[in-house]
């Protein structure tokens, strides 16, 4: 059909709504894809209603939605990050459960890849990306002492996008059916004529959308980072993670662009008949997979990069000890983030490319692991002979340390061609990267949430559940993934919805176990969560430093006020505020106070999140008026912001003054406290000054 | 480090909360901005290059180049170039807000006249059986050239925009920080064009 063959509501019918299927033709594959839609129509509706019932939205508008603080920005995107985790945590658990049960597993075929589809895309990039986004946000600019980001707005634009293309991949489980294409949406398979539904049309918008508000956050933490530093903090003063995140944003910056690329041209052999990537007339599918991996390969460095720097600064801090060989540290790094750009091709070792090719790239691979090396052994040496205290973001350092080097070594496996022909496309290549992404990435920024979750909010995370979801991390990864080496080195391929060989059953059984494990890992972090607001007035921080911090962030009050610095900081030390305590110029106050200037709220990131959201439904489902229209309104909207004149409001230094002395008079009636009760209530963020 | 290197960040003046309107820092973010650009466009420019031979027995660039119109397209885009940098000088020595206005409505209409001709031009290569659907190739062609027309396009309402702003509230500080960016911004697409011409369009006609 053309697509001009459609009226006004597009391809929308009463049949693309989740629930027809199960009213029509009753199967258990239905009655999940049901439920999964009924959750999310059920969360919707009582979310609003809670927010009714509380009178939470005057609140909600003004404090947060159209807020341009870089540290609430920051906490939006985690939160969302942390929603669409529990969807794609759940959606491997039934993936697993399948295979468990397999050959007479109880999903059709169909929905399995659709589960795998959108797994790893939300995964990659509605979980890792918002998270990573979400903690630069709250920390960076805290780190080199600015006061916001560089583009305050332009930051909430980017959240918006990214939130509406994750609310694009709610809707899909609702409306229609999303792609089968796996996260990678190889044509010609996605194309028009083999797969002419909508599917790969969700994956197409939800990714433009995101990848142009990834890239947008890329511009903005490298020109914060290179223009916005406090004075005297040169480059190799800065904290590591600052490092990390000034590479992995260039990587964003350079890697973002072929992924757009690929998909819209994608969107246009479908939609308009091009033939970019067709079996016919001149189409060249290799195209999509060299843009692709040009974009996803970086991609993984881009999401491992600030976990690194997480790491490195925990290691760090709960050692008591400067970080051991800052200086390879930032090399290895920056080789990290070259090297990214040249590995690409190992993705398809087995597409017929010559053997010389092959044996570069995967030279290029190999050598990747040599920075991480260097990083291993640096991390290590931070620890000797520090005195360690095995907090929750130290578990999963820890657990990181020893699990990833695994996940890299199997990664070198992988490197070479001629293994690579042997294992490519079975489980030994899933068991990989979930090896490297979940210990590298994941376990980085759930340290990062338990180690800046008081500098962001004013009061800590209960321990001991943080330590049992850890540890159940831990635990359930291994569990979960060792038994697909295993599984794939005796030949089960991924992305199977079955199989007949029962030799892989008890790996499979296995593996569900390690998820059920996963889940009660997340169900204890959300119950920390809990128990902690339940308990915050116990657990308060306001002084602001209650892990004995070595960086800037940690100087100020918790929660940082809007403004971040009264004063904005010197800086003579790479770590600073360390330095500060033991030269007795920490808690000071400034020389003199100052008017501050600040962004206002915006509406423009609310509005454009509705928009590009409604935007991305209509052309979806072919509705040209409405995302005629909804263009139009984006444009207008836009053109609209810029002639807001007054956008800056001036916190007065009488402000700054009260606030500033309030906190100074709070740091002097409170008692320093050592590191061993830094778990108990008596820790109220005034750390002890100890050797 | 040594402690003198420390000379190199002096760190941002005291009093701005607001640095976004750091002009040294904002036009740096533009400049941030277009190297990403510049990836998009390298990346369907190497798309095109590998699609130089997929013409699929359909028409090829000696069949459908017209390198006349090519020839005043160039001439418009580069000239309007100059008429921008002139605008900007008229900004920058403070000259009438008239005669500003008068440059960047001779750069629009230079603009506007480029966009004609390329619209003339691709209507022209369909009469001749020369559409994105026939082809690779021509998928390639059209993946590329209309996503600089694109640019122009943006950069054509960006200018009625400056208009505007100029006329409600004068050459204000942001009004003329805006500009300098869409000067930039304009440059950036003439450098594009000349990647298109040498490559797309003399590379296709001398390669295809």
């Amino acid at each position: 059909m053309n697509i001009t063959d459609y009226g006004w509501l597009g391809k929308l019918s009463w049949d693309s709504i989740v629930f027809s299927d199960l009213i029509s033709n009753f199967s258990v594959s239905a009655a999940v894809g049901s439920t999964a839609g009924a959750i999310v129509i059920f969360a919707t509706i009582a979310t609003l209603a809670l927010l009714t019932w509380f009178k939470v939205w005057g609140t909600l508008w003004s404090e947060w939605l159209t807020s341009t603080d870089h540290k609430k920005i920051g906490i939006m995107y985690i939160v969302f990050a942390l929603v669409m985790m529990t969807r794609g945590l759940l959606e491997g658990m039934v993936m697993r459960a399948q295979q468990a049960a397999a050959p007479d597993g109880f999903l059709y075929a169909d929905h399995f890849a659709q589960l795998f589809s959108t797994h790893g895309t939300i995964m990659i990039f509605f979980v890792a990306v918002p998270f990573v986004v979400g903690l630069v946000n709250l920390v960076m600019p805290l780190q080199i002492g600015a006061r916001d980001v560089a583009f305050p707005v332009l930051n909430q634009i980017s959240l918006a996008v990214t939130v509406a293309a994750g609310m694009l991949l709610m809707v899909s489980l609702v409306v229609g059916e999303f792609s089968t294409g796996g996260w990678s949406a190889y044509p010609p398979y996605t194309g028009g004529d083999f797969n002419p539904g909508v599917g790969p049309d969700y994956w197409i918008w939800a990714i433009v959308f995101s990848g142009a508000g990834t890239t947008l956050t890329g511009i903005n933490f490298t020109v914060t980072i290179l223009k916005c530093r406090a004075a005297g903090m040169n480059f190799f003063r800065m904290p590591i993670f600052c490092w990390t995140v000034l590479c992995s944003s260039i990587l964003m910056i350079f890697a973002m662009p072929p992924l757009s690329v690929a998909a819209l041209m994608l969107g246009f052999d479908r939609y308009l008949d091009f033939h970019f990537f067709t079996n016919d007339l001149g189409g060249n599918m290799m195209n999509y997979a060299n843009l692709f991996w040009l974009f996803g390969h970086p991609e993984v460095y881009l999401l491992v990069l600030p976990a690194y720097g997480i790491f490195s600064e925990v290691f760090s801090t709960y050692s008591a000890k400067r970080l051991y060989g800052y200086k390879s540290l930032v090399f290895a790094t920056m080789s990290i983030a070259v090297l990214s750009f040249t590995v690409w091709l190992h993705h398809f070792f087995t597409m017929g490319q010559s053997p010389t090719i092959n044996i570069v790239f995967g030279i290029a691979t190999m050598l990747i692991a040599v920075p991480t090396g260097v990083k291993v052994y640096d991390w290590m040496a931070t620890m000797y002979r520090g005195r360690i205290r095995f907090t929750t973001p130290m578990i999963y350092a820890i657990g990181f340390l020893i699990l990833f080097v695994i996940g890299g070594l199997s990664g070198v496996i992988l490197a070479n061609p001629t293994v690579d022909f042997q294992v490519h496309n079975t489980l030994f290549l899933v068991a990989h990267f979930h090896n490297v992404l979940i210990p590298g990435v994941l376990f980085g920024v759930l340290a990062g949430y338990n180690y800046w979750f008081p500098k962001a909010f004013g009061f800590r995370l209960d321990e001991r559940l943080g330590k049992w979801s850890a540890y159940l991390w831990i635990v359930g990864f291994m569990l979960t993934f060792f038994p697909l080496y295993g599984a794939g080195l005796l030949g089960m391929p991924r992305r199977s919805f079955s199989y007949m060989d029962l030799t892989f059953k008890p790996y499979m059984v296995v593996a569900f176990i390690g998820a059920m494990v996963v889940l009660c890992a997340l169900i204890s972090l959300v119950l920390q969560l809990l128990v902690s607001l339940r308990d915050r007035q116990k657990n308060r921080v306001p002084v602001g430093d209650p892990w004995d911090g070595r960086s800037l962030e940690w100087s100020i009050p918790a929660p940082a006020p809007s403004y971040n610095f009264a004063e904005l900081p010197r800086v003579t030390d790479r770590d600073e505020f360390t330095e500060a305590k033991e030269q007795g110029r920490a808690y000071q106050p400034p020389k003199v106070y100052r008017d501050i200037e600040i962004p206002k709220n915006n509406p423009l990131g609310f509005l454009l999140c509705v928009l590009s959201g409604i935007l991305m439904f209509a052309l979806v489902w072919y509705m040209w008026w409405l995302a005629l229209l909804t263009t139009l309104a984006i444009i207008i909207v836009v053109i609209a912001s810029t002639f807001r004149w007054d956008s800056e409001q001036i916190i007065p230094a009488s402000k700054v003054q009260q606030d500033t002395e309030k906190w100074l008079a709070l740091v002097n009636k409170t008692e320093p406290v050592g590191r061993d009760l830094e778990n108990t209530p008596q820790n109220n963020g005034y750390a002890k000054l100890e050797h | 480090m040594d402690g003198n290197s420390s000379a190199l960040n002096k760190g941002l003046r005291e009093s701005p909360g607001a640095i976004h309107k750091d002009p040294d820092m904002v036009i740096f973010g533009f400049w941030v901005f277009m190297m990403s650009d510049l990836i998009f466009f390298g990346v369907v420019f190497a798309i095109y290059i590998t699609m130089i031979g997929a013409t699929a027995g359909g028409p090829g660039p000696r069949e459908l180049f017209d390198f006349g119109s090519l020839f005043a397209q160039t001439m418009l885009l580069l000239t309007s170039s100059l008429t921008v940098g002139i605008a900007t000088i008229t900004m920058k020595h403070q000259r009438s807000q008239g005669s500003f206005l008068f440059w960047v409505v001779v750069t629009l209409l230079f603009g506007l006249g480029f966009l004609t001709l390329e619209l003339l031009d691709f209507s022209e290569m369909a009469a001749k059986g020369g559409i994105p659907q026939r082809s690779g190739y021509l998928s390639a062609f059209f993946g590329l050239v209309p996503l600089h027309g694109l640019h122009v396009s943006f950069g054509c309402l960006w200018m009625l925009v400056m208009i505007a702003q100029v006329l409600t509230v004068g050459m204000t500080d942001l009004v003329k920080l805006r500009f300098l960016r869409l000067a930039l911004f304009w440059h950036f697409l003439d450098l594009i064009w000349i990647g298109i011409f040498s490559v797309v369009y003399f590379g296709g006609w001398v390669y295809g």
